[in-house]
């Protein structure tokens, strides 16, 4: 570890730090937590993981809506005089350091009984006696020692979700069944059984009637539990006649169930009892394996999941209280203290306001407000506390508002044919084919086998191995993408992300980064006097855009001004000795009309003299012009950017020649948009950030979110990219090409596993050991073949 | 040779008593985080050693400052389960 990083977090200590029992600290955040730790015997947790915390941001007042017993009781999931139990989320846990603490936090609250972490989920689950403490006092606990946890409108308003497990279930029953029915054939196996005549064992023959009647037994749950799922896809599918992979299954699961019931019935022979219950067992291995999910991402937020539960009212006595969002009516004057979201359009009554709307467009650039101006829900209040006044309720705000559209009410998924099903569709009607010509050959050639035939062709032609290629092969490259931290909702994405021939493009925040910004200085050269003085000056201002270029400007002597002002919405004033310094608008400056209103700029002038602007500019990604030219080659792409025309040249410079770039669209024109180019029969991906791009994500037949921090700020989406590698967002496309061509591969594959046994079936020889041969043997080498060719493929993405 | 019977009924009770007990676990939730539980049962021996270990270093620290060869060794335990710590965390990144 670097000597000069925080023994807590492991930030840079930069000039200050602070001293505190041999070690040093960032801030006075981080030295509390590991005063906090240190004498309760927790310090164990820097000994598991070095600068595993985080430093704590405490804001008062921000959870004193937790002293609300309606609030408390939405949010525990049990609730008892003696006992709460409370879920929360936790964006920071990410370590076993975090485990271990959170794991002990009855050492700091003893009233707190058990807390348990769920990793893959980020959640803790904590117990504790509301007597003798409190919800909001575990959670500004929890706080204080950096694992603040993340509390939204969301939680407020989902009802306790029971979880799915029934798959688990299945697959229990089948796997079972599988085994026992495998193990009660063997006699059929050894040909042990067969007649007394041709010297088969004379004992197992007297007890076949058991062993087939046990299988029997065994095959009923699978049937009409586990197998129960194909059965229902396959009817909705002839509903609404589509000719899905699941009839072909279904129709194979009740001939196999038929046949074998009515062999054993008539004493013909032993049945497919063992092929009957692999193949459910297969094919809900494969459901299981395609089911992987990242629990601790969403896919489905809407702006609920931004939204604070409550607000500070402020009453007309000047009384404050704490409200629930969702009773914020119009005319309400409302508290919003530093750090806190807007949740509702208004006006700004008074107090400094610096809003972030980083995630409502992406722009890291704090927008500056002066009392009687519109704000919008959705931004974030920087520094300090403001008043304002609602003018609209939560549902109704510009933002929220567009969560009524109808693209989010509908369901992608059901639209879309995976190839699986296209196959499928082809594969039944083959099949039929086969099943009838050779019942017709058969009815001339040797009339007692027709049924057999028909029947056997019908087993052995299920599609087992067809229907696992895809869950495999994309369930693998939905893994792999995950190690590279490009996280997609499920595995039919991957197959919609192959088809894309349309690339549609966010700027801000997008293919800018929301870290970094940059400034140019235009006009006149500035002394070393006048540097020094424009830094001193800006040290003292707390505007968003003094900030970013006091950060931006060379280290300076500190200097105490002798006069310093700060003009509300124009700019500052400072002054040393005889030397003067105005920062400001072009306006407040002295200058005289300016001509280059779209960009972002701060003006300069040292004693009434006008000096330059620094202009602020948007700093790409780090690839932005390899990936578009990357891309350009195989896609059509265009940019559409809520912003004005102000960054146009430096995009037309950076991008391929003739990319449109589309400017000032509102969120519903950017759904509008790519909704006329589906029209035209074009599939379209959509990459954003902001919740403004939600619309255009859910309308696009894949939309990506580009995030920096991927467990908080994501639009709902099929995807969500880690910013860092938006540089390999191109070879995730084709590497998804690539995964369907390896499932046309396997089902190659096990079209030729399909032409071996229907040259059995067909010539009326299929034993019940073929198949139980063939089925798994076809499954196992499409998994083997899937699950080598997804890894070679993930070795070479970076 | 109706023995066959009572070999039948055992190995299925058997075979359903293994099956109840897997039904039961997935009900309580035993399969709904995979995880944690593999990282959770590094901690508990670890713990205890640390508790010893902590109360070591402090009795040190208070009695006498020049018995360091025992808060050395103290280190030593550390830097260890420091190691064990790095290959856990290893495995979580992963």
């Amino acid at each position: 570890m670097n000597k000069n990083n925080c023994y807590h977090c492991g930030e840079d200590c930069s000039v200050t730090p602070i001293h505190f029992d041999e070690k040093i600290f960032c801030c006075n955040g981080c030295k509390t937590v590991y005063d906090i730790f240190s004498s309760n015997n927790l310090s164990y947790y820097y000994d598991l993981q070095a600068a595993a915390g985080a430093s704590p941001k405490v804001v008062q007042g921000k959870y004193d809506f937790l002293d609300d017993a309606a609030i408390i009781e939405r949010l525990v999931a049990f609730n008892d005089e003696h006992l709460q139990i409370v879920n929360l989320y936790i964006p920071h846990i990410h370590c076993s350091s975090c485990i271990w603490v959170l794991e002990n936090l009855n050492k700091l609250i003893p009233s707190i009984s058990t807390s348990q972490v769920d990793f893959p989920k980020k959640t803790i689950r904590i117990h504790y006696n509301p007597e003798k403490t409190s919800l909001k006092e575990v959670v500004i606990l929890l706080t204080h020692i950096g694992y603040e946890p993340y509390i939204s409108l969301d939680d407020f308003d989902n009802k306790k979700k029971d979880v799915d497990r029934s798959l688990l279930y299945k697959l229990g029953i089948a796997g079972f069944a599988f085994g026992n029915v495998m193990f009660l054939s063997f006699p059929e196996y050894f040909d042990l059984s067969s007649s007394k005549a041709s010297g088969g064992e004379y004992w197992l023959n007297q007890y076949e009637g058991v062993f087939r009647w046990l299988m029997f037994t065994f095959s009923l749950p699978v049937v009409f539990y586990a197998g129960i799922g194909y059965f229902t896809s396959a009817y909705k599918g002839l509903r609404s006649k589509i000719l899905n992979i699941d009839v072909p299954i279904a129709l194979g699961i009740i001939v196999l169930f038929v046949r074998s019931t009515s062999e054993i019935i008539f004493d013909w022979g032993p049945g497919f009892f063992d092929s009957l219950t692999g193949l459910i067992f297969f094919l809900l291995l494969g459901k299981f394996f395609q089911q992987k999910t990242y629990s601790f991402l969403s896919f489905e937020r809407d702006y609920k999941s931004y939204f604070p539960i409550a607000v500070t009212r402020i009453l007309e006595n000047r009384k404050e209280e704490t409200t629930q969002v969702h009773n914020v009516k119009r005319g309400d004057r409302l508290l919003i203290r530093n750090e806190e979201l807007i949740p509702v359009d208004g006006i700004l009554i008074n107090g400094n306001a610096n809003i972030d709307y980083s995630f409502v467009t992406g722009e890291s650039e704090a927008v500056h407000k002066n009392s009687g101006d519109k704000i919008f829900a959705g931004g974030k209040q920087l520094r300090g506390a403001i008043e304002m006044e609602a003018l609209k309720s939560v549902s109704q705000s510009y933002l929220t508002q567009l969560w009524s559209n109808s693209v989010f009410q509908d369901d992608k998924s059901s639209k879309f044919q995976t190839l699986t099903d296209s196959i499928g569709k082809r594969f039944t009607i083959f099949v039929l084919t086969v099943a009838f010509s050779a019942s017709i050959f058969w009815t001339f050639y040797d009339p007692s086998k027709v049924l057999n035939v028909f029947t056997a062709v019908l087993i052995i032609a299920c599609p087992c191995a067809i229907a696992l290629a895809s869950p495999f092969t994309l369930g693998n490259m939905l893994r792999i993408f995950g190690k590279k931290k490009f996280y997609l909702k499920d595995t039919q994405t991957i197959e919609q992300l192959a088809q894309i021939d349309t690339a549609i493009f966010d700027k801000t925040g997008t293919i800018t980064t929301a870290k970094k910004s940059i400034a140019t200085y235009e006009g006149l050269e500035l002394t070393k006097e006048e540097e020094a003085l424009l830094k001193n000056t800006l040290r003292a201002s707390n505007h968003p855009l003094s900030r970013s270029l006091y950060e931006l400007l060379a280290e300076q002597d500190i200097v105490t001004l002798d006069e310093y002002e700060e003009h509300l919405g124009k700019g500052i004033e400072g002054s040393i000795d005889e030397s003067n310094i105005k920062v400001g608008s072009a306006n407040f400056v002295g200058k005289i009309a300016s001509d280059d209103a779209k960009n972002t700029a701060v003006h300069i002038s040292t004693n009434d003299m006008y000096k330059g602007c620094f202009v602020f500019k948007n700093q790409y990604r780090e690839g932005v012009a390899e990936v578009f030219k990357e891309m350009s080659e195989t896609l059509q792409l265009a940019i559409l950017s809520g912003d004005n025309e102000g960054e146009k040249e430096r995009l037309e410079a950076l991008l391929p020649k003739l990319t449109p770039l589309y400017f000032n669209q509102k969120p519903p024109d950017k759904l509008e948009f790519i909704k006329s180019l589906q029209n035209n029969g074009k599939k379209v991906m959509m990459v954003g950030d902001g919740l403004n791009d939600a619309g255009a994500l859910a309308q696009s037949n894949v939309g990506i979110a580009i995030s920096e921090n991927v467990t908080i700020f994501s639009p709902a989406c099929d995807g969500i990219l880690d910013a860092t590698k938006f540089k390999e967002l191109c070879s995730y496309i084709l590497a998804s090409k690539k995964a369907i061509k390896i499932i046309k591969w396997s089902f190659v594959l096990s079209l030729m596993y399909n032409v071996v046994g229907l040259y059995f079936a067909v010539t009326g020889q299929l034993e019940p050991v073929i198949a139980a041969i063939l089925m798994p043997l076809s499954s196992i080498s499409i998994v083997v073949f899937t699950t080598i060719a997804t890894n070679i493929l993930g070795k070479k993405l970076r | 040779m109706s023995v066959i019977y009572l070999l039948l009924g055992i190995s299925i009770i058997v075979a359903i008593i293994f099956f109840i007990a897997f039904i039961v676990s997935v009900r309580s939730g035993q399969y709904d985080d995979s995880y944690t539980p593999s990282v959770r049962m590094l901690f508990d021996d670890e713990l205890v050693k640390e508790s010893s270990t902590l109360r070591g270093t402090k009795q040190t620290v208070k009695s006498d400052k020049k018995s360091q060869s025992k808060q050395i060794d103290c280190s030593a335990t550390l830097a260890i389960e420091n190691k064990k710590s790095i290959q856990l965390n290893k495995s979580l990144n992963n």
